[in-house]
């Protein structure tokens, strides 16, 4: 009977132990990717220095390798997808969690979740054979005849480029923004709701001074969490951003963002310099989209525990 | 002069509008996209799509068949590597896990969840391709569970969190071994909850393209065996719709249909089910 009971401990720890094991391989993983990008991406960085980032010019024949127009065209497509997202997911939130009749909601936040579903690559196929000749012949011109003035919109109107992929990419990150948000709002007590009706506020006014003061550190971290998708997006961006690593203030102008140009470039790299230094720029990913899920998860986090994955609904 | 409570109203009956406005504006480029995937989708499919390899540029018909194939062989491959140690993960963090190890594994899952997938499929090409001095099936199967592990891990974990503690202390009051309650009784009752979220993970990972680039490569050719470079239908989607052929682009379509209806098949099919599960919530 000793003998049974002791196996059963032995079992236990065992058992134990190999979910452990499990669990680390998590660990495991990261510092694998971390040292395999930081090893290649070494001979670019010992050559460029700190001009590896600041260099303007991006010339895989030349061995010229400065990441700025990378990092622009990365920065400038993701903050043009948060402009555009970021007040139709909070609308699109409010909607569902505040105002919608109770039969709409759920099906309605099931539709905003398929975007979810669709492969990048088919957002890119979409974005280059629609979006972009609709971009092309009809959106830019006219942006091109009311707001030309502005340095934004200036330029042939190719549509290919800055514009297309920061549209795409705002599709691509709305549905992660609005379900953490309407999670989020959900989470606000309707006291809150309930006092600023009491006073005699009007629903607007209730949702804009009691419901997302209340919940504006979850809402920050999910739009934080939707540019770290945009900062990293690969396919759908590739395919209509134009693929050309300059830097220029129009949206019409074609750009190339980190993602992109590994993408374009990795599988046929020239040397190995050139190897090296898409190493690097996915380094550089690496840290930023890291840094940028750390802080959104803590926001996140700290404003409640959202449940993850099939049981958030 | 309008008074203050009339302008109060119409302000709100604008901003309460704008959300609709918004909310009608998200479900605009969903039906777009499922409309021209359909429509543009449909005419290529044939006999030839589901039977023949891909024609020479060039030639007029071939189909995909072995993209078709080269999807579902890197799934399984991924599932079947992604699947144990996520699970296992999951229910380390339920069961077992404790203290900073947990909060780590637990935070890591979720910062490795948004970690691109280029990148991914970039430190594969350095650790196994360069090894295998060749791109491989299994090397784009080892990219594809390393996007699957964390979401079944975070999944199987909050499940587990669910099933009441009272079944666990029962199991051990009637003596049974840890094992055996994680098995027989936690396990047990979490089934569905875990099924669904390994069909979730399995229709995010099938739409990959990012990480198959520099792993799986691509081949116009039927798969071959494990460390043979492969088909798959994202990769194809990319490269035909790229090329200036009217031809490939209409197969990109086709191609694009059957994915997009594998994958939201799928995830409907989960969303269902884990809506039943939860006792229609």
């Amino acid at each position: 009977m000793v003998g049974k009971a002791g196996r059963g401990k032995i079992k236990d720890t065992l058992f134990a132990g190999i979910s452990g094991l499990a669990a680390l391989s998590i660990i495991f993983i990261i510092i694998v990717m971390l040292y395999e990008l930081v090893v290649g991406a070494g001979p670019a960085l010992a050559r460029f220095g700190w001009d590896f980032l600041t260099g303007t010019r991006w010339d895989p024949v030349r061995e010229q390798f400065g990441a700025w127009p990378l990092i622009y065209g990365t920065l400038v497509s993701s903050f043009v997808a948060l402009a555009l997202a970021v007040p139709l997911s909070l609308g699109i939130a409010i909607y569902l969690a505040e105002l919608a009749p109770p039969w709409l909601r759920e099906p309605v936040a099931f539709l905003v979740e398929l975007l979810a579903a669709i492969p990048s690559v088919v957002y890119g196929l979409w974005g280059l054979f629609v979006l972009v000749p609709w971009l092309r012949t009809t959106v830019q011109p006219f942006l091109g005849n009311t707001l030309g003035f502005l340095p934004l919109f200036q330029g042939p109107p190719l549509g290919m480029g800055m514009l297309a992929a920061g549209l795409v990419l705002a599709i691509m990150i709305l549905p992660i923004i609005t379900s953490i948000t309407r999670e989020v709002l959900l989470a606000v007590p309707s006291s809150q709701r309930e006092a600023m009706l009491a006073l005699g506020a009007t629903r607007w006014e209730t949702i804009r001074m009691a419901v997302l003061p209340y919940g504006r550190s979850g809402i920050v971290g999910a739009v934080i969490l939707g540019l770290g998708r945009a900062l990293g997006e690969t396919m759908a961006v590739t395919m209509v951003i134009g693929n050309r690593p300059q830097v220029s203030l129009s949206l019409f102008h074609p750009g190339q963002t980190i993602a992109s140009v590994i993408a374009n470039e990795f599988t046929e790299g020239f040397n190995e310099m050139h190897l090296s230094a898409l190493l690097a720029s996915a380094l550089l990913l690496f840290v930023i989209t890291l840094l940028v899920n750390i802080l959104a998860r803590l926001m996140v986090w700290r404003m409640n525990k959202i449940p993850q994955g099939v049981s958030r609904e | 002069m309008v008074s203050r409570g009339l302008k109060r109203k119409l302000w709100n009956r604008f901003m309460l509008a704008l959300t609709v406005v918004a909310t009608a504006a998200a479900l605009v480029p969903l039906a777009s996209i499922l409309y021209y995937v359909a429509v543009r989708g449909l005419p290529a499919l044939n006999l030839d799509f589901f039977t023949k390899l891909p024609a020479a540029v060039g030639e007029p018909g071939g189909g995909l068949a072995n993209a078709i194939l080269g999807t579902i062989i890197l799934v399984l491959l991924a599932g079947a590597m992604a699947v144990p140690v996520g699970i296992l993960t999951g229910i380390y963090l339920a069961e077992f896990g404790r203290g900073r190890l947990a909060w780590t594994v637990r935070f890591l899952c979720d910062v490795l969840t948004g970690v691109p997938s280029i990148i991914v499929g970039i430190v594969v090409y350095s650790t196994v391709v360069l090894t295998m001095k060749r791109f491989s099936a299994l090397a784009g199967g080892i990219a594809l569970a390393i996007i699957m592990i964390p979401l079944v891990a975070r999944t199987t974990e909050e499940i587990l969190r669910l099933v009441p503690q009272s079944l666990r202390e029962a199991s051990l009051a009637l003596g049974a071994t840890r094992v055996r309650t994680v098995r027989s009784v936690v396990l047990r009752s979490a089934m569905g909850g875990i099924i669904t979220g390994v069909m979730l993970a399995t229709a995010r990972i099938a739409g990959e393209t990012a990480p198959l680039l520099f792993t799986a490569l691509n081949s116009r050719y039927w798969p071959g065996g494990l460390t043979d470079h492969i088909a798959s239908l994202p990769v194809y989607i990319f490269t035909y719709s790229t090329t200036p052929y009217e031809e490939l682009h209409r197969l990109a379509w086709g191609a694009a249909l059957i994915l997009v209806v594998m994958v939201l098949t799928t995830s409907i099919a989960a969303r269902l089910a884990a809506r039943r599960l939860n006792g229609g919530r």
